[in-house]
């Protein structure tokens, strides 16, 4: 009898397994002579970095792939972090939503609860995400564009008006100025009467992945490394249901990473956080349960599921041999994804819906705790109610009535998924001395050498599509001449700016302005020296102190960002 | 003919610079003189640069949907100093009815997603020849 992954046992009427073996081999020669002297299509039959086999039999997997394998909910955690998987609790279905003003989005956040969403994920506007208030010049006609419009708590009440924050977890895309927007929704949270030990969700809070990929920094990388670690050691005491850092791979994806390279660029990030809060005097097991991972879910579909595979399997290697981690919890490695809105396309956007349908598929298969499914127009404006309702309705019909969440990882065992699970954490290894090599990633991000790989991988994918070795649907391939373009555009019009300069001049007339600028004082006390600066930014939050005074005040002491320029 | 010269500029505070940085390889493998600004550009940091750097053409990215207000920007700062002759060009995530607005107010042609870099070199590349054939 022969068993899955190479491993070859006795039969029960006394046969030598190495004749199995053998056979085995003989049968897979002789597919190979067959398949060589049939024809093939004349394109790359390759993933996201590789050309792929035809086949894949057990003769593709590593003999210990079997011992390795496990079961959902044991160590490495292969097939699952939780024993129950989703027959215990489905995803949380997970809408990244905000654009135009507090109020706008507000509205937003309560039509998708209304239909049935589980979890809010708040996108903030660029002046927030660069830690500017509506009313900076720098952020003149950017005012609630690309999502909410965020300039201090008084801003934050308006966004959960209505909205118990004891009750949903939330979600916030934040990261050069995350702990304010944190600080802000603590504050906010408090005016409802509920305490931070009460609260639920995310902040993004990942800055190595800005300085690679993203691009929305406000401090030089080492003082904003130390708020990060300010943020696990506060949390873990005073917000111990708070995902600090949401370590994530998905603005590597989109900025033109290969699968292998998210996989292994976004784990050396988490990697780099462990090292910092262990260097503080940290215990592992005191913030690594809190740290979180956000994947991007991209069009070729087994590689995005044994990237999800062998995500777990290497986090939690790592975290128990190379950190010495105790606790189970802290092993595993809990993340949300994001259907890939670099695979969308504006010609025919109608085919969005499909490539979305099929990457949630994927996200799922792969076990993903949480999940955004992009919607149709993305490409083209911000996404309308309708087709954040087709997205919505996307997850639902995979929940509800496709049975795959029937079975924990149902693709286990597949030759061709555990055969590229394994050759994905290679790979990633296989990286992983690299970016020892040039000096881990702080100096790889200073040396720009993660933006030259990421750059590298997305002029060679446009090089493909042009040169028709990957078939895009609708652009390069299937054009449909004179598309009528019939998907309404939700446009932000100007009032957002209006109502933000309005609401701002109030707080700053209202509030009590000795008090605010003596907190910043004292913020700025606490960043020159070695104390934790988030109380002290909480502090500020409270007293109505602005995002851009709170900024101003890290930077006097931290001096801001310059990117090292080239392509 | 010289080689056309050529400033890829990311106005405002979008940090998406794939397109960017594609395109600035592109031009640059299709034999012209680039210049990449880097990101966080103000309209003036970019119309300084423009004439400093005295290039044929300016290409700005936005994915933003700040494009109303960064492009006309753009435009006016380079007319001041009298540089109609600059070529603004670019794309991003722009509905189609704000490249007709845009085009009117005096750009040239703006790309959206999917466009192959092939086409925007060919555009760039006739409007040179065209300019050139005038000036002689």
């Amino acid at each position: 009898m022969r068993e899955l992954f190479g491993k070859v046992t006795g039969t029960p009427d006394g046969a030598q397994p190495d004749s199995e073996l053998e056979r085995l081999r003989a049968e897979v020669a002789e597919w190979r002579r067959m398949y060589g002297a049939g024809a093939t299509r004349s394109i790359a039959f390759s993933n996201s970095a590789k050309e792929v086999e035809p086949l894949y039999t057990a003769l593709d997997v590593a003999p210990t792939t079997a011992d390795d394998l496990g079961v959902p909910g044991v160590y490495p955690y292969t097939r699952g972090i939780h024993p129950t998987g989703y027959r215990g609790k489905l995803w949380t279905m997970r809408q990244f939503a905000g654009f135009g003003s507090a109020h706008d989005t507000n509205e937003r956040f309560k039509f998708l609860l209304a239909h049935g969403q589980t979890g809010l994920s708040t996108a903030f506007d660029f002046p927030t995400l660069m830690g500017y208030d509506s009313d900076h010049p720098r952020s003149e006609g950017e005012v609630g564009k690309t999502g909410v419009a965020i300039s201090s708590l008084a801003d934050m009440e308006v966004l959960f008006d209505g909205i118990p924050l004891d009750e949903v977890s939330t979600s916030m895309t934040i990261n050069g100025p995350a702990p304010i927007l944190w600080a802000f929704y603590i504050a906010a949270a408090e005016k409802q009467g509920v305490s931070s030990d009460k609260l639920q969700g995310t902040i993004q809070n990942d800055i190595l992945k800005e300085y690679m990929a993203q691009h929305a920094w406000c401090f030089p990388i080492e003082p904003a490394l130390r708020l990060i670690v300010d943020c696990f050691e506060w949390g873990a005491t005073h917000a111990p249901r708070w995902n600090t850092v949401s370590i994530s791979g998905y603005h590597i994806r989109e900025a033109g990473a290969t699968a292998a390279q998210e996989l292994a660029f976004t784990l050396a990030d988490g990697f780099t956080y462990v090292e910092r809060g262990i260097a503080r005097g940290l215990d592992v097991d005191d913030f690594a349960p809190r740290l979180s991972f956000f994947w991007d879910i991209h069009n070729d579909f087994f590689e995005e599921i044994a990237k999800l595979r062998a995500a777990r399997r290497i986090w939690a290697r790592h975290l128990k041999e190379r950190y010495g981690a105790k606790k189970a919890k802290s092993l595993l490695m809990r993340f949300h994804s994001q259907t890939a809105g670099v695979t969308l396309t504006a010609q025919q956007p109608m085919n969005n819906v499909v490539r979305v349908a099929y990457q949630a598929l994927a996200a799922v298969l792969g076990g993903t705790q949480s999940l955004h499914t992009n919607s149709m127009d993305e490409t083209l404006a911000l996404p309308t109610e309708a087709a954040v309702q087709v997205a919505l309705r996307t997850q639902q019909v995979l929940a509800y009535e496709t049975g795959v969440p029937n079975v924990m990882d149902p693709l286990g065992g597949s030759y061709y998924v555990e055969a590229l699970t394994d050759q994905l954490e290679r790979d990633a290894e296989a990286l992983f001395a690299e970016i020892h090599e040039v000096g881990g990633v702080v100096a790889g991000l200073e040396q720009g050498w993660f933006q030259r790989k990421i750059h590298e991988s997305a002029a060679r994918q446009q090089w493909e599509i042009e040169q028709h070795r990957r078939v895009i649907v609708g652009v390069n391939e299937f054009v449909t001449e004179e598309e009528a373009l019939d998907i309404p555009i939700l446009k932000i019009g100007e009032q957002v700016d209006r109502e933000q300069r309005a609401r701002l001049a109030k707080v700053r007339a209202e509030r009590d302005n000795a008090l605010c600028s003596g907190r910043l004082e004292k913020l700025r006390q606490a960043a020159r020296g070695t104390e934790n600066t988030f109380p002290h930014i909480l502090d500020c939050a409270r007293a109505y102190c602005t995002l851009f005074e709170i900024r101003r005040a890290l930077e006097d002491v931290f001096g801001a960002y310059r990117e090292p320029v080239f392509f | 003919m010289r080689p056309i010269r050529v400033l890829v500029a990311k106005p405002g505070l979008d940090g998406h610079d794939r397109g960017a940085k594609v395109v600035a390889a592109a031009l640059r493998d299709a034999g012209m003189e680039v210049i990449y600004t880097g990101l966080h550009q103000t309209p003036e940091m970019i119309a300084t640069a423009a004439i400093q750097e005295d290039v044929d053409v300016v290409g700005l990215s936005i994915l933003s949907g700040a494009h109303m207000t960064l492009f006309p920007r753009v435009l006016e700062l380079l007319r001041a100093q009298g540089r109609e002759d600059i070529l603004i060009t670019g794309g991003g995530i722009i509905p189609k009815e704000d490249m007709d607005a845009l085009h009117a107010m005096g750009t040239g042609r703006l790309f959206g997603p999917g466009t192959p870099t092939s086409e925007l070199i060919e555009y760039i590349k006739e409007w040179f020849a065209e300019q050139s054939h005038q000036e002689a």
